[in-house]
C-alpha cells in the first residue's frame, strides 16, 4: 500500500519540536512548505544530491539537535554515494525519509530505478545505517515519525508514496535567505 | 626539487585550519594531501569526513555552515569536475566555502588521463563562482591558505586554493 505524500510529511512534522528538516528538490520542498513553513526548514530548490550530505554536516554541527533529510527517490539516487559517508560518520541523531514514488517527478514522472527494484533501504543497511526501514501504511510511519525523534541514528526510511502531484506549495527559492533564517532561528 | 619534494609545507596548513576554527574537514583521499587528513583525523576538535565523491562536500560544509560549523574540503584537482553543479548551492546560498585543491597534469605529468581536468580546474571553479588562488612555491603557503580562509569566512564566499602539481612533486610511476 502506498501513502499519500503530504499525510506521510504532515505526520512526520506534527509537533515538531526542536527538529531541523532539510528538504530535497521538487515534491519534498513543497510538501515540507504545505506542512507548514519554519524558520528551521532548509529548502533545496537545486544541486540535486545534495539534500542527505547537508543532513550531515548539520548533524554534525548540531549533536544535540535531531536532523530530519525529507528528499525524493530521484534525488537521492543521485546521491547514493552519500549514505556512504553518513555510514562512515554515524551521526546519532540523523535521519533521512525518501518519498518514494518510483517517479521523476518534476521531469515528467518518468519510472526511477526504484520502480524497477533497486531498494534504497537496503543500501542503507549495507552502508551501516542501524534503523533502516520501507513503510507502507501508517503504523510504520507512527513508529518512523519516534524513531526519527529519538532512536539512534542515522535512520534511513524509505516511504512508499503514491504518484500523484500536489498542489505546488512554494516557499521562498532566496537562498542567502535561507540560510540566515535558519541560522538566526538556532541562534548562531 | 621534484623528486625529494619539500615536506615542511605539509605540515603548515593544520594549524591554520585550528587558527580559522575549522571543525570540519571533507575530503577524497590524495597523496599530496596526505599529511593534513592525518592531521586532522588525529585532532579531537575536528571532525575528517571521508567523501565517495567530491560533490557530497558542497552539501556537508553548507550543513556544517547552517548548524554553526566551519569546514574546509580537501580534493585533487581530478574531483573538481564533479563538484560543478554542487557548487551552486555554495553560489545562490553565499555559504563560505573553502577547498585546497592538489593539482595534476600541470606539470611534468605522466600519466595523460589527468592533463584534461588538470588543465581545465582554474575555468571550471571559476566558470562555478569560486575565487582561486594559486600555491606555487613553498613560502606561498602559508600566507596562501590564511588569506583564502579569511577571504572565505570573513566575506562569505567560495574560494579554491590550488596546490600546484610543481610544489607537491611529480607522482612517480
Amino acid at each position: 500500500m502506498a501513502l499519500d505524500r503530504r499525510q506521510v510529511v504532515a505526520r512526520l512534522l506534527a509537533d515538531r519540536g526542536d527538529l531541523l528538516v532539510v528538504s530535497g528538490l521538487g515534491s519534498p520542498t513543497y510538501d515540507v512548505a504545505t506542512a507548514g513553513d519554519d524558520d528551521r526548514n532548509f529548502y533545496l530548490w537545486g544541486a540535486m544530491g545534495s539534500a542527505a550530505p547537508i543532513g550531515l554536516g548539520l548533524a554534525l554541527a548540531q549533536p544535540d539537535k535531531r536532523v530530519l533529510v525529507v528528499t525524493g527517490d530521484g534525488e537521492m539516487l543521485m546521491g547514493l554515494g552519500s549514505l556512504a559517508s553518513i555510514g562512515v560518520q554515524r551521526p546519532a541523531n540523523l535521519a533521512i525519509v525518501v518519498l518514494d514514488n518510483e517517479r521523476y517527478g518534476e521531469t515528467g514522472m518518468q519510472r526511477s530505478h526504484t520502480a524497477d527494484g533497486v531498494d534504497l533501504a537496503g543500501i542503507a543497511q549495507g552502508a551501516g545505517f542501524p534503523i533502516v526501514a520501507t513503510v507502507t501504511d501508517e503504523s510504520e510511519l507512527d513508529r518512523i515519525a519516534r524513531e526519527i525523534r529519538t532512536a539512534t541514528g542515522p535512520i534511513l526510511a524509505v516511504v512508499k508514496i503514491t504518484a500523484g502531484e500536489a498542489p505546488r506549495v512554494l516557499p521562498t527559492r532566496d537562498g542567502v535567505e535561507l540560510k540566515n533564517r535558519f541560522r538566526k532561528a538556532i541562534g548562531i | 626539487m621534484d623528486a625529494t619534494p619539500d615536506l615542511d609545507w605539509r605540515l603548515t596548513i593544520h594549524p591554520l585550519f585550528r587558527a580559522a576554527g575549522i571543525r570540519q574537514v571533507a575530503y577524497v583521499p590524495d597523496a599530496g594531501h596526505t599529511a593534513l587528513i592525518e592531521a586532522c583525523h588525529a585532532d579531537p576538535s575536528m571532525r575528517a569526513i571521508v567523501l565517495t565523491n567530491e560533490a557530497e562536500g558542497m552539501g556537508v560544509l553548507a550543513g556544517a555552515w547552517l548548524g554553526g560549523q566551519r569546514g574546509a574540503m580537501l580534493m585533487q584537482s581530478s574531483g573538481v569536475g564533479n563538484c560543478v553543479n554542487a557548487l551552486s548551492l555554495t553560489q545562490i546560498c553565499r555559504f563560505p566555502f573553502l577547498t585546497l585543491v592538489t593539482m595534476r597534469g600541470e606539470w611534468g605529468e605522466f600519466n595523460s588521463w589527468q592533463v584534461p581536468m588538470g588543465q581545465g580546474t582554474e575555468a571550471a571553479l571559476k566558470g562555478a563562482g569560486v575565487i582561486v588562488q594559486r600555491c606555487e612555491r613553498p613560502e606561498d603557503v602559508v600566507p596562501t591558505v590564511e588569506a583564502a580562509a579569511a577571504l572565505a569566512f570573513d566575506s562569505e564566499v567560495a574560494v579554491a586554493v590550488l596546490l600546484s602539481q610543481r610544489l607537491i612533486g611529480r607522482k612517480r610511476f
